[in-house]
């Protein structure tokens, strides 16, 4: 049982042997090919949650609420107020919970790293609770360093207690301290609620993890935070591409890999942060989309990252649009239909990866 | 013994041979004997514990009761106040703590011992959640009650308990690899629960929060009666089954030499536990941790190397009132919380230390 786990984790396998300056024209065509497949699959489901939901509305009528909207007519109000905010939030969030992800395998160098597994998102949550119920902070501006600072707390307490102890970090470590780590902070979040019936009833919806009914300004004050990680992550793949090769010889590679790790978690709290501060804490979307980017591109993690760009707010936003069109005239919000899609992805990734587990 | 004295028999007379053998057959006698008289203070003091735990939980409430109105409360005395408070509404919560307690203890120090996991018990892998997720939807989407949703919960946790076979089964159940499958699908069990509960009608919030965290609050006599009697079939064949899981433990070979079929054993133990954690999850939800923590207190207490099924099943009851009287009544009093806030809160953290002590390897 001991030499079970004494590799972490086995992707990423390291990039070729030129390096990761010389991505191989392979995956570059691969990755060119693969980002406009995206673009237009992820055009085509936008414009399906725009027409898609309790009622559908015809892409000609879509197209004239976007442009030309007539004031009293129904169908223009629905696409305007509903199905625009939760299909950018979608977009938005998606994206960042897809690139956490990537960023957490490789800084981890985990198969099974997930905002949501390893309780970066419930870090955040307990944060954005107590701020709203117990500091009276009622602004999305306002809460949203709350999640910054619960991510943040999360990332350190979990990865901290993951290293520390026997073989180091290992992914049945991470993946319990991240659980062990949620259980604590929705025993918090309870106790916080039940001082507070009414929070208590809306947070029940929140926990799911939603797009629906969030304000607009919600996503306009959250998007900077985004870009910035979004940014961050950019330069993070080289970052990632060394250390995927250990810390050795990352240094070896003349890599500052105490600079680089900072870097990939800062951009990690943004990202999460201004994820859950959007959409509610939604697990395994960065968990999929990395594995799905890996597919097609292979183990350079400038490519993953930019896939994983495009993928999360893909499978975010077609979970969104199944959860509408499976309940009808109710709705399945996205976190569960995302969690029903990943959990089989988790258990077939725990069944293959071989540094996983026996 | 042998191997430390075998290297000293070559050439000694016979006499002084047979000398040593008797003072090795008296020391494991007297091993034997301490062992035993360990595991009787640690049950006795251990129930000792639950009995003032108990008794501490009758007592405290909106309404205190001294020591001597509890106990002719207790005793059957109905006079008011103390018969009605004691009678009708604090025995049955402490009652189905108790017993609840008693169950995931047990289901969890089954789990451990049978897979040589400390992390694989029913609350880690899974199997509770999936009992929790079926239990909410017989109540809600069928609106049954009473023991078609203790059904209802054993047949999601083995469901769960199948699926986790079929996925994560290559050689054994021991790897790691089991418990992350597991954390997988108690991850997608409870956003199931998460999910049922946004649709339901359940207004009253406490009655959520039962499903999401465990709670004792729904309490009353026929929930105790219900749990009470599957706990009278379960617990008994657990106590059949406790020896032939103490051979299993010295090894597969070793078992079958001493006529044990290991995998028969196995199974049974295994459904055993996935039955007490089941029956315990349909009448106050997942409360968290109980079952992961029971057994290696136990197991600690009593010294390595046994099964410590009772000292377990009495720790786990221990935990739980003693957890609920906090809930109830120390965090602030006039806010009642459930008791799964107070084993998350506790047991979250200690999780985390096993972890990063590097304990959770040996215990």
């Amino acid at each position: 049982m001991s030499a079970v786990l004494e590799s972490p984790g086995t992707p990423p396998p390291a990039p070729g042997p030129e390096g990761p300056g010389a991505a191989p024209s392979a995956t570059g065509r691969r990755g060119v090919l693969a980002v406009l497949v995206l673009l237009a699959l992820l055009a085509l489901t936008t414009l399906a949650s725009l027409m898609w939901g309790a009622r559908d509305i015809a892409p000609g009528e879509v197209w004239a609420a976007l442009w030309s909207p007539v004031d009293g007519d129904n169908d223009h109000l629905v696409v305007r107020d509903l199905r625009v905010p939760r299909t950018l939030i979608g977009l938005v969030g998606g994206a960042a919970l897809g690139v956490a992800g990537a960023l957490m395998q490789g800084v981890t160098r985990n198969p099974i790293a997930d905002p949501g597994l390893l309780g970066i998102n419930s870090g955040a949550s307990l944060a954005v609770i107590v701020a709203i119920s117990g500091l009276g902070v009622g602004s999305v501006g306002g809460y949203l360093w709350f999640a910054f600072l619960g991510a943040a707390v999360a990332a350190v307490v979990v990865y901290g207690a993951a290293s520390m102890g026997w073989e180091g970090v290992t992914p049945v470590k991470l993946a319990l301290v991240g659980a062990a780590f949620t259980a604590t902070a929705t025993s918090i979040i309870t106790v916080v609620l039940l001082t507070d019936q009414r929070t208590l009833g809306e947070y029940r919806f929140w926990q799911v993890g939603s797009l629906a009914n969030r304000p607009l300004d919600v996503l306009v004050t959250v998007l900077p935070f985004v870009a910035a990680g979004l940014a961050l992550s950019f330069a993070a793949g080289r970052v990632l591409n060394a250390l995927a090769l250990g810390d050795d010889v990352a240094r070896g590679l003349g890599q500052d890999v105490a600079r680089g790790r900072l870097l990939v978690v800062a951009a990690v709290v943004l990202l999460c942060g201004s994820a859950v501060s959007m959409a509610g804490p939604i697990a395994f979307v960065g968990l999929v989309v990395p594995h799905l980017a890996r597919v097609v591109v292979g183990p350079d993690y400038r490519w993953i990252v930019v896939l994983s760009m495009l993928l999360g707010p893909l499978l975010l936003l077609v979970a969104d649009v199944a959860g509408r069109l499976v309940a009808r005239p109710g709705e399945v919000e996205a976190g569960l239909v995302v969690a029903v899609i990943g959990a089989p992805v988790l258990l077939a990734i725990v069944r293959r990866a071989k540094g996983v587990a026996s | 013994m042998t191997t430390v004295l075998s290297p000293m028999r070559a050439g000694e007379p016979g006499g002084v041979e047979a000398d040593r053998e008797d003072t090795a057959r008296r020391s494991v006698r007297g091993l034997r004997r301490r062992r035993l008289l360990r595991t009787l203070v640690v049950v006795a003091s251990l129930l000792g514990a639950v009995l003032a735990l108990s008794l501490t939980a009758l007592m405290l409430g909106d309404y205190r009761l001294t020591l001597g109105q509890v106990l002719a409360a207790v005793a059957g005395d109905d006079a008011p106040p103390a018969g009605f408070i004691v009678g009708e509404l604090r025995l049955p919560r402490l009652q189905l703590g108790l017993l609840v307690g008693v169950a995931f203890g047990l289901a969890g120090a089954l789990f451990q011992s049978v897979l040589r996991n400390p992390l694989a018990s029913p609350d880690i892998i899974g199997i509770s959640q999936g009992a929790s997720a079926a239990a909410v939807a017989a109540l809600l989407l069928a609106g049954m009650g009473g023991w078609p949703v203790t059904f209802s919960a054993l047949a999601g946790g083995l469901s769960v308990g199948l699926l986790l076979y079929a996925v994560a089964w290559r050689g054994g159940m021991t790897g790691h690899r089991f418990v992350l499958s597991g954390i997988g699908v108690a991850y997608l069990c409870t956003s199931v629960v998460g999910y049922l509960l946004t649709r339901s009608e359940l207004n009253a919030a406490a009655d959520a929060l039962v499903w999401m965290t465990g709670s004792l609050g729904q309490a009353t006599p026929e929930l105790v009666a219900t749990l009470s009697l599957a706990l009278w079939v379960l617990v008994p064949l657990v106590a059949l089954v406790s020896r032939r899981l103490r051979l299993l433990l010295l090894g597969d070979e070793q078992a079958a030499a001493l006529g044990v079929r290991p995998e028969r054993v196995r199974a049974v133990v295994v459904l055993l536990g996935v039955a007490l954690a089941c029956v315990a999850t349909a009448a106050a939800g997942p409360v968290a941790f109980v079952a992961l923590v029971s057994a290696p207190i136990a197991r600690r207490l009593a010294g390595h190397g046994s099964t410590a099924l009772l000292p377990a099943a009495l720790v786990g009851a221990a935990l739980v009132v003693g957890a609920d009287v906090v809930a109830q009544h120390l965090v602030s009093p006039d806010l009642s919380l459930p008791v799964g806030v107070v084993t998350g809160v506790i047991g979250g953290p200690y999780l985390i230390w096993l972890m990063a002590t590097g304990r959770a390897r040996t215990a």
